[in-house]
């Protein structure tokens, strides 16, 4: 990501306020953060965290009435200067959304047919014999067997999981050059998960598509993405390479999220809890949004808020970042397990 | 944890239930050893939420029996002192904690409502127990002087926990009870269970999608796919050495150190 | 490279700004409950606020303008307009409290109970609902005062039964929904009684969609009582009643003397459309926030 060259997507202190009862709120505090052409970042944070408002800035898809500080950059390009035509451009060709869920993005009344190919026909004229077609190829490519047949389905007629493979044929029939994926496969079952995930992977194999993952998934987010931006309380707390997750975090957040996960091949090893709830952006104080939950907190934890600096192979925005390879300072939230 | 002659807490045999021709359970049965602790592990569609509700008693199976310690239970048009009669059997901790509690209703009153409704203590003694259950699910008086609205996710999750705990039942079956939690909060309700069930000997049946928590909660594991139980046994060997291929693919699918997502057979 | 957008940590410092969200989001509803409040108040203070008599008959002042002495004028036999329209906001406001008070109450009791029992129960009630439904409330009125003969007392039992479905279709859909919430199923399941359950539980949370529909029936139960009274049904000569007095100035619209009506239909305008919009601010308040 040092490459002299302008990145694909560029977060420049991103800042989004929202009106709450008159008064407007912080949802995201500040994110600086790049996706290279072709490359895949994982953004990952917990509910209130503001992922999703980060994802959304980039379609300029904010609720009414959001403010937004610093520039996002497409290419280059302004997104929150753009004129009604380029942003046109930009949602047709050049970026692309997934949502989490499928049923809520599509309209129930047409078929999976008039939904995929509306678009090529009405702005880009083409003929609907050669969208069929081009809708056809697509679903095969997303792993839709009977194309043919589901093209003329409504889509009370699919499954979630197919579902959400018909959005990414639909998010892949405008050629973008970036995938926004907001939690794509939340709601879908883990095995259904596991070949939504790889379908997406090869797709973005095949055209050097760049993507931007939102999920709440820090070992999901591994395995798909080159590099980890964890969002917390509005602000991205560290950011890293994906395979370095598990040995160079440095940020207790970070470190706390991985040991709060279980996972199934883990045998014995004790899940850690993080004491208190997740703070969305607007609660954050002046200090550390994460102090009030962190072990390894200090008086200057609650005063300065701070600011994300390298640490090793990454960038962590931490006063007291914990050492590569050293255990979590979490005496106080180790509790073994017991087996019977 | 539970001894071999001890009589079970509960005992679920043949059940089977039917919505017209589509079969959601079929030929399920479970045993639950006073404080033990099993997990139904499966998919959306898999009938592990229809087979809670079945021992719960909030649906009626289509055939076959559900006995707490050796009495079966009524239906959910039972007359009211029996259905009440068979709270200290099973209670249920819900998915939804948004919608698990009495919203116009204190979180301190909707448990000495329940207090009040099984014993007899009444004023000070009462309010004495609630303050100490919600204590023990881990709540500060002022929030139990607040309203459902002013907690979190996981604050309204322990508070239909200590609900569930405070007429002392046999088997709380806990359905998707951590599903819609944040990770970080997830472990707390994981750890909370557990301390929860070392302090009584109410048996755990815990309804989940998720593999990688059952490990932390459950000794036994029963995986179901299709209405049906296709695998059981204790959960570490289950998980380490699965007999059912079915039971591969959910370990496999499972995101991890480094996984990768692999297309199964195409749609 | 473009620079940081300002973005001011909070809006509506300026007391013009407080002034205008209050209006955005408040004002409505609070002008509409003080329009109703005040007629409430006119009706219960009338002796107190009338000038006259609302039945003194004054011969040497027949269908008069507004005069000092007569603010709004005086009628074709010379009584104050504004006397009677203050003392007959009692009949023309008992009357439709009344109805909506019993719609409400036993439009709920059917509601909550057939959302409770179901079965057979619920589709009969359901059924006599969307019977009662079929009828205009004016319509079934009119039958009741040909078989009963005319009289208040008549249009408020028939317009009770005309508005229960008002009430009860829509609490017992959202009864519906309620008693599926788990945490409906988590108190039977704990052994509380179904009536228990019902009027500790789902009662309270239903009670917010009971009084924003009971507040907007109001309003068009008004309106029905005064055109039941209107065509001679209802309130009778010579007891001032809204409906009866844009009946009884109807003559002088032509002789172009409109006050009687005009005053009193003007009345009748502004409170049911006050009723209708204090419903709908108390529903964005009451339901919208709800969980």
């Amino acid at each position: 990501m040092n490459h002299m060259e302008t990145p694909l997507l560029a977060f420049e202190g991103l800042h989004i306020t929202l009106p709450v009862r008159g008064e407007h709120r912080a949802v995201v505090h500040r994110v600086d953060l790049t996706v290279p052409a072709g490359g895949a970042v994982g953004l990952v944070g917990e509910s209130g965290s503001g992922k999703s408002l980060t994802a959304r800035s980039v379609l300029r898809l904010l609720p009414p009435g959001a403010r937004v500080g610093g520039d996002v950059r497409f290419d280059g390009a302004s997104v929150t200067a753009m004129d009604a035509a380029s942003l046109r451009a930009l949602r047709g060709s050049g970026a692309a959304m997934i949502f989490q869920d499928p049923r809520a993005h599509i309209n129930p009344l047409r078929t999976i047919g008039d939904f995929l190919t509306e678009g090529l026909v009405t702005t880009r004229g083409q003929r609907q014999g050669a969208a069929t077609a081009r809708a056809t190829d697509l679903l095969r490519e997303v792993g839709i067997a009977d194309a043919p047949r589901r093209l003329r389905q409504r889509p009370a007629e699919l499954s979630g999981g197919l579902l959400q493979r018909v959005m990414i044929a639909a998010a892949l029939i405008g050629e973008p050059r970036l995938l926004l994926a907001d939690e794509p496969t939340t709601a879908l079952d883990v095995t259904t998960q596991a070949e939504v995930m790889a379908v997406i992977d090869e797709a973005r194999e095949q055209r050097g598509l760049a993507m931007l993952f939102i999920t709440h998934d820090l070992a999901l987010a591994a395995a798909v993405c080159d590099s980890i931006a964890v969002m917390y309380a509005g602000s991205v707390v560290e950011q890293l390479p994906a395979a370095r997750l598990h040995d160079a975090s440095c940020h207790p957040y970070t470190r706390a999220l991985l040991a709060a996960r279980p996972d199934p091949g883990t045998g014995a090893r004790p899940l850690r809890a993080i004491e208190g709830r997740p703070l969305s952006a607007s609660e954050a104080g002046p200090g550390c949004a994460f102090a009030p939950r962190c072990p390894a907190a200090r008086d200057l934890c609650t005063t300065d808020r701070p600011l994300p600096e390298r640490t090793g192979d990454g960038r962590t925005a931490c006063h007291f970042p914990l050492l590569a390879g050293a255990d979590d300072a979490a005496p106080g939230t180790e509790r073994t397990v017991r087996h019977g | 944890m539970a001894d071999a002659g001890a009589p079970a807490a509960l005992e679920a045999a043949g059940l089977r239930k039917t919505y017209g021709d589509f079969v959601a359970v079929e030929d399920v049965g479970l045993s639950l050893a006073p404080g033990a602790s099993l997990a139904l592990v499966g998919e959306s569609g898999s009938g592990k939420t229809t087979t809670a509700r079945m021992i719960a008693g909030l649906e009626a199976p289509t055939a076959g029996t559900v006995r707490f310690d050796g009495r079966v239970l009524p239906g959910r048009r039972a007359r009211t002192a029996v259905r009440g009669s068979f709270a200290g059997d099973v209670q249920m901790v819900f998915q939804d904690p948004y919608a698990s509690l009495d919203r116009h209703q204190r979180v301190a009153d909707s448990i000495s409502e329940v207090l009040a409704h099984h014993t007899d203590l009444r004023g000070s003694a009462l309010a004495r127990r609630t303050a100490e259950l919600l204590d023990q699910v881990g709540l500060t008086a002022g929030q139990a002087r607040s309203l459902p609205r002013a907690l979190s996710g996981g604050q309204r999750q322990r508070v239909a926990i200590a609900r569930a705990v405070a007429v002392r039942p046999r088997v709380l079956v806990l359905d998707e009870a951590v599903a819609a939690l944040d990770v970080s909060v997830q472990a707390q309700i994981v750890t909370l269970l557990r301390e929860l069930r070392e302090q009584s000997d109410t048996a755990y049946l815990f309804i989940t999608h998720d593999l990688g928590i059952v490990q932390h909660i459950c000794e036994d594991i029963a995986v179901m796919h299709r209405g049906r139980i296709i695998e059981r046994g204790r959960t570490l060997s289950v998980l380490e050495r699965p007999g059912a291929a079915y039971t591969r693919k959910l370990i496999d699918s499972v995101p991890r150190r480094g996984w990768t997502p692999k297309r199964g057979a195409t749609a | 490279m473009s620079a940081y957008q300002s973005v001011p940590a909070a809006g509506g410092r300026l007391p013009l700004g407080r002034v205008r969200a209050l209006a955005r989001g408040q004002g409505v509803p609070i002008a509409a409950g003080t329009v109703v409040a005040l007629v409430v108040l006119a009706a219960v203070f009338a002796p107190l606020l009338a000038p006259y008599d609302p039945n003194a008959v004054d011969p040497l002042a027949v269908s008069q303008g507004s005069s000092a002495a007569h603010w709004l004028g005086t009628d074709d036999t010379g009584r104050d307009i504004l006397s009677r329209l203050l003392y007959g906001a009692r009949p023309s406001l008992l009357a439709p409290a009344l109805i909506t008070l019993t719609a409400g109450l036993a439009g709920t009791a059917l509601a909550v109970s057939a959302a409770w029992l179901g079965g057979w129960y619920d589709r009969v009630v359901s059924a006599f609902l969307d019977l009662v439904f079929g009828f205009p409330g004016l319509v079934l009125a009119v039958v009741g005062a040909a078989v009963f003969g005319a009289g208040l007392d008549i249009a408020v039992i028939t317009l009770s039964l005309a508005y229960l479905p008002y009430i009860a279709r829509v609490v017992r859909s959202a009864a519906l929904r309620e008693r599926a919430l788990p945490y409906v199923s988590a108190l039977g399941l704990l052994g509380l009684s179904g009536r228990r359950i019902c009027l500790r539980h789902l009662l309270p949370n239903l009670l917010p969609l009971v009084l924003v529909q009971a507040t907007t029936s109001f309003g068009y139960t008004m309106l029905d009582v005064a055109a039941f009274s209107f065509i001679g049904l209802g309130t009778q000569p010579p007891t001032a009643e809204w409906g009866l007095m844009v009946a009884n100035g109807a003559p002088g619209i032509i002789a172009g003397q409109p006050e009687q009506s005009l005053y009193a239909g003007l009345v009748i305008v502004v409170f049911v459309i006050a009723c209708n919009l204090l419903g709908s601010g108390l529903s964005r308040r009451l339901l919208g926030e709800d969980r």
